[in-house]
């Protein structure tokens, strides 16, 4: 019996894949753009070519604003949550002894094990009026009364930023392991002090790492709803949380897919500039 | 035909003749989260034989937009916002139901609501369960003197004390009743009036709360009162923490009410209605008005001889006749109205 042609045979091994990304990213999208141009008129909908779901962006100050609120809350996330993963990764990769590494990083990504409304809700707690934070602040004589820490974008900021330092943690580690200590050793022989070795080597053969962490964080955190919806008290709006009401009581998937679509709009648009900025190829 | 293929067809016919056995003895229902008890779901399923499958939503629009996503036959019951049943009953959703069958005598006349029941003439729904969205608050944190009157509630007294229910129909209710008017009759104009409310509410409010944000809110000296909040926020608090409490300010307050139906594509319409039977009778009525998630008052008057004297107080039983003639129905706007006092509450809670 005769073996399939090679081409034949790297088309089947492909085909799954292709397969699975039409069914459920291409069709989807799809339909969704085109939900994005039809129109809800009274309880009907109405299926047409209109651009005035995305007009609604610029007479609707409040989806404007959403849109302004989730990138300034997923920037400072993904800002703060890079600043924070990556000395924790380093840490891990080239200060703890290699036996106990996997029980480091086990222990870094224990909160992972939880869920992740469980421990939107806990945070709720701790921020509170009479939660630890408070608590200790004041038994420290650092404040008389409680702060307002609670239902306000600080707390939302801080509920992802403790998920994704995590996952930020695993990706930089990742890279910090492959690294060959020659680089380093080389940089030192070379007169480099630790400083221009981190500066001019080492951070830029881990770029790779931080990008695909930040990015994975700016994806998850743009389009999360649980996280402010549970921490932020409704004092600011997201787009997911726009979206939501919009699905809520008048079903406008219309309105609620032009949305979305400029969500994902903004994503590609970061994922190109960050990508150019950094010049990945290059690395 | 060899006996392997034999073999297979017979144990296909077998497979789905069990499968449509299940589902005869299957109910589906498409509620709200009240009704997932099982204190309230299992003395159906053992009186009737059947199995009761349910799933919960939160608002009708998702509700609707499931429902048309679904196969005919899918669902077989559906609870409603009782503002909301003329929008299942435009889209063809609901069946009638034989009005003689339903115990609409015996409930408290007010909340029978045959304006949104009933269209044409033909009942497609019955009131089951109603409550308030009015202010519910902690009595050891705030003076409840000043909790009678919606003016001193969102006084600068207590700025930072306050979280806002985060529906849009009841709290601009609330805000229309504050300047004298009527729910019934908010209109375009009447908006620039309720939205200047709104502004000073949510100036005051710490923040605006789903119902387990606000109940944890309230329980946790968080913030000291629920502006929309009312029986059904503090009810299953009230063991642990008797100062949580509500009251029904003297300018009134919003009444809520749910219906429940049968759909019109079931194809158990039989067992549907017997289910309707169950939750609008006097027991159903007792199980359901104190169901684990969320308390609030039975539409059958006839429940109170199956509630415990202390169920009751807690219900505020005895003071329904004057609750009931202080309170007026929550907002029910037109699709246009709608999206404008969407928008309106979106806005202010933009600013």
């Amino acid at each position: 019996m005769s073996r399939p042609a090679p081409r034949l045979q790297g088309a089947g091994f492909v085909a799954p894949a292709l397969l699975w990304t039409l069914a459920f990213f291409v069709v989807p999208f799809l339909v969704m753009g085109a939900m994005s141009l039809a129109t809800l008129e009274g309880r009907t909908l109405v299926w047409g070519l209109s651009l005035a779901n995305y007009t609604e962006l610029t007479e609707k100050a409040y989806l404007w604003r959403a849109v302004m609120v989730s990138m300034e809350i997923t920037l400072t996330v993904t800002v703060v949550s890079v600043v924070l993963a990556y000395p924790l990764a380093w840490i891990i990769a080239f200060r703890v002894p290699q036996r106990w590494q996997r029980l480091a990083l086990l222990l870094a990504i224990l909160p992972f094990w939880t869920s992740y409304v469980v421990r939107s809700y806990a945070w709720l707690l701790v921020l509170a009026r009479e939660g630890v934070v408070n608590q200790t602040l004041m038994s420290l004589g650092l404040i008389s009364e409680p702060v307002t820490l609670a239902n306000t974008r600080f707390a939302t900021v801080t509920g992802f930023v403790h998920f994704f330092v995590m996952l930020l943690t695993l990706t930089i580690y990742a890279n910090l392991v492959q690294l060959s200590p020659n680089y380093r050793r080389a940089a030192m022989d070379l007169g480099a002090s630790a400083f221009q070795t981190f500066r001019h080597v080492i951070l830029p053969l881990t770029l790779p790492g931080i990008v695909t962490g930040a990015f994975l964080t700016f994806v998850l955190c743009i389009g999360d709803y649980v996280t402010p919806q549970i921490l932020g008290g409704n004092t600011e709006l997201t787009v997911p949380q726009v979206i939501m009401v919009q699905l809520g009581r008048r079903a406008d998937f219309p309105l609620a897919s032009a949305l979305a679509i400029v969500l994902m709009a903004i994503v590609t648009l970061v994922y190109i500039l960050s990508a150019r900025w950094l010049r990945l190829d290059r690395i | 035909m060899s006996r392997m293929t034999t073999i297979l067809l017979g144990t296909t016919v077998l497979g789905l003749s069990a499968a449509a056995a299940a589902a005869e003895g299957e109910l589906n229902a498409l509620v709200w989260c009240d009704h997932t008890d099982p204190g309230l779901i299992e003395p159906f399923e053992e009186e009737f034989g059947v199995k009761v499958n349910l799933r919960e939503y939160e608002g009708t629009g998702a509700a609707l937009a499931l429902l048309e996503q679904s196969r005919p036959g899918d669902w077989d019951v559906l609870v409603i916002d009782g503002i909301d049943v003329f929008r299942a009953v435009d889209a063809g959703l609901l069946a009638p139901l034989p009005a003689e069958d339903l115990p609409t005598a015996d409930f408290f006349p007010e909340v029978v609501m045959a304006d949104n029941n009933v269209v044409d003439g033909v009942t497609y729904a019955v009131t089951e369960k109603f409550g308030y969205n009015t202010i519910s608050y902690n009595s050891e944190k705030v003076d409840p003197a000043d909790m009678e009157s919606l003016a001193t509630v969102w006084s600068d007294k207590y700025k930072g004390r306050i979280s806002i229910y985060d529906y849009y129909l009841p709290v601009m209710g609330l805000a229309a009743i504050a300047n004298g008017i009527d729910t019934a009759g908010i209109d375009s104009g009447s908006l620039e009036t309720i939205g200047g409310t709104l502004s000073t509410l949510r100036g005051q409010a710490a923040s605006v709360a789903g119902v387990v944000a606000a109940q944890t809110a309230l329980a946790t000296g968080e913030v000291d009162i629920v502006v929309g909040g009312g029986e059904w926020l503090t009810a299953v608090l009230a063991e642990e923490q008797p100062e949580l409490t509500w009251t029904i300010p003297k300018e009134g307050a919003v009444r809520w009410a749910q219906s429940i139906g049968v759909l019109e594509a079931s194809e158990n319409k039989d067992m549907a209605m017997e289910f309707v039977k169950y939750i609008t009778g006097p027991e159903g009525q007792a199980r359901l008005a104190t169901s684990s998630c969320f308390w609030g008052m039975p539409a059958n008057a006839k429940a109170g001889e199956h509630l415990s004297d202390d169920q009751k107080a807690v219900l505020r039983w005895d003071s329904q006749t004057d609750y009931l003639a202080r309170t007026q129905l929550y907002p029910a706007p037109d699709t246009d109205l709608d999206i404008e006092m969407q928008d309106l509450w979106l806005d202010t809670l933009q600013q």
